[in-house]
């Protein structure tokens, strides 16, 4: 049996899929990946379910080698530098490692969460059909908390197959859309308007339970008290000091803050993928528009295993390269021979 | 009860849930209809639901939306409300032992001379209650019960603790509960039960359910101590109790 073990990982690391939904009755949230379209981008490149388990990387490093025989990966989501022994690694491609070879990834860049996929998946005890990491609750596999130096991840020998990439649209940098309710008749239209109209910044205390929002204080009308009632992903609640929390997939699955709105399903993972601190607004959508664009995402999504292609003889990637490297200095984008020398180095 | 909205309120909650609301307040009436309605919904499925979180005041659904659209759910989900005949009948009763004060219950005496009592009568009366699970959340297995008797009505606490022990049973504003993994709360504590309401590799894991009726017996600490052993291997501790 091949394994990847983890050499080297910071903090917010996880083993992450699909999620466990089903039992929010009881108390048990979902869990499951931040950016699900990042995981089942990774999942397609290696033939995996799209939602199969995946380590979700957090903002900082991480790196892992294989052992026992080669292992097949794919990177997607916040791009980052990737490298094995020196050997440039693209994002939105497989790559297999040879035995005792070390993948090392940097940190994020315009993004916070990476999905590394592993070809036939990860070995592990699934709980509620699910080897989601939800530390609160002590479940996932095949460790039921954070990753951390020293974890080895079972998986099957690599299959052998060709190398793809796959062709995403680009992620649009355009606001985060929401729908007011269930509780905005907790707010004045003034306080809505605030809410919709202002620059927002994620804190560095947020997690995969919240994202702390960070702009104007929004005012509630009849106090910060009401009876706990349910949440989804994406509720924005606002608590008496009136800066909102946006519930994340280990949030609980009920609370007692006012919600004045909920991200659409489709943006969730863009949201989810903002890097804190930085400057961000809120679009309010009607519902129709909401699920129409659910409706597009779920599209996008069963897209993925058609928007494979094969990489070159020389295992370069030269589109995804480039797209890797777009926030990064060293290399320009548009000049071919700088393209080149970044990709022999 | 006027607090009750007839219809209920639908609310949306994202494009992929829609609130039931039947309360703004925590109200009895309102959380009968709610676990009614619940109750029908898994009886008389909707094509598109995925999922129904119950709680105090309303009913939470997950649906997805590319088989259902929010008109067309709210309208089927407004039928139901109407057909839903709360009813007492075919609910569980468990009878739940829970060692109160000292180290098991940090806040007993406190609460106990803010209501000008002692902690035998905060005991006596808690004991006393006849409670029902009105919703399960935040946590795995954190049961919120209602039926908590006017007297031991009081607000929580300034500062919430940022960990409470694993079994807690404690009371916060009108309510009482009983939660199962350490945690953080801004309630008082009373006790400590062994019974897991939520524990892996047990069948079943989830051990109450909304709905479920629930009175407490005081224990002393070395029968909790033996209970949380039995626990811990399986036992479920809460009993049973055939109406």
């Amino acid at each position: 049996m091949s394994k990847l073990v983890v050499t080297s990982i910071g903090p917010a690391s996880s083993v992450q899929d699909g999620g466990r939904p089903g039992s929010q009755r009881y108390g048990l949230t979902p869990s499951g990946a931040m950016d699900r379209l990042a995981l089942a981008a990774a999942n397609t490149l290696v033939g995996n379910d799209l939602f199969a388990a995946a380590v979700e990387i957090g903002p900082f490093g991480a790196s892992f080698t294989a052992h026992g025989g080669a292992v097949r990966v794919a990177l997607a989501g916040a791009p980052r530098n990737a490298d094995i022994g020196g050997r440039a690694v693209a994002f939105d491609s497989s790559v297999t490692l040879a035995d005792g070879e070390t993948l090392t990834l940097g940190f994020a860049r315009g993004g916070s969460f990476s999905y590394l996929a592993i070809e036939h998946g990860i070995a592990g005890e699934p709980m509620f059909g699910s080897l989601a990491v939800n530390a609160r609750a002590g479940l996932g596999s095949p460790y039921p908390r954070p990753l951390q130096s020293g974890d080895e991840l079972k998986t099957q020998a690599a299959s052998g197959a060709a190398e793809r990439r796959i062709e995403l649209p680009a992620t649009p940098e355009a606001p985060i859309r929401v729908l007011f309710g269930p509780q905005d008749d907790e707010f004045s239209d003034e306080n809505k308007k605030l809410f919709v109209d202002s620059e927002w910044k994620i804190s560095a205390t947020s997690d995969r339970m919240g994202y702390r929002l960070e702009g104007p204080q929004i005012k509630h009308l009849h106090g910060h008290n009401i009876v706990s009632d349910g949440t989804v992903n994406g509720s924005i609640q606002v608590p008496g000091n009136g800066q909102p929390i946006a519930l994340m997939p280990d949030r609980g699955t009920s609370g007692g803050y006012p919600k004045i709105a909920t991200v659409i399903s489709a943006d969730f993972g863009r949201f989810a993928q903002i890097s804190a601190g930085r400057p961000f607004r809120f679009k309010a959508v009607t519902m129709a528009e909401a699920q129409a664009e659910t409706k597009t995402f779920r599209d996008l999504l069963r897209s993925l295993p058609d928007r494979l292609r094969g990489i070159d003889e020389f295992g370069l990637n030269i589109e995804a390269l480039r797209d890797a490297n777009v926030a990064g200095q060293a290399v320009s984008a548009t000049d071919a021979a700088t393209w080149q020398v970044a990709a022999a180095g | 009860m006027p607090e009750t909205l007839n219809p209920p309120r639908l609310l949306p909650s994202g494009d992929s849930a829609i609130t039931v609301e039947f309360s703004r307040t925590i109200d009895e009436a309102a959380n009968r209809r709610v676990l009614a309605l619940d109750r029908l919904i898994a009886a008389e499925p909707i094509a598109g639901i995925t999922e129904t979180v119950p709680t105090y005041r309303s009913l939470l659904v997950h649906y997805d939306p590319v088989q259902i659209d929010f008109d067309a759910l709210g309208e089927q989900l407004l039928a139901r409300a109407e057909q839903a005949l709360p009813t007492a009948a075919g609910t569980r009763r468990w009878r739940i032992p829970v060692a109160y004060g000292g180290e098991h219950g940090a806040d007993l005496e406190d609460v106990a001379k803010t209501l000008n009592t002692t902690p035998d009568d905060i005991v006596a009366r808690h004991v006393a209650g006849d409670y029902r699970v009105a919703m399960i959340g935040f946590t795995p297995g954190w049961s919120y019960l209602s039926g908590l008797e006017t007297f031991l009505h009081m607000p929580r606490r300034q500062n919430p603790r940022l960990l409470t022990p694993a079994g807690t049973v404690s009371i916060g504003g009108i309510q009482t509960g009983v939660q199962c993994l350490a945690g953080p709360s801004g309630w008082h504590l009373l006790g400590r039960t062994a019974v897991r309401t939520y524990q892996l590799h047990r069948d079943p894991i989830f051990l109450l359910e909304p709905g479920d009726a629930i009175t407490f017996t005081a224990v002393d600490a070395k029968t909790f101590a033996d209970q949380d052993r039995a626990a811990e291997a399986g036992a479920f501790i809460a009993e049973l109790v055939t109406p």
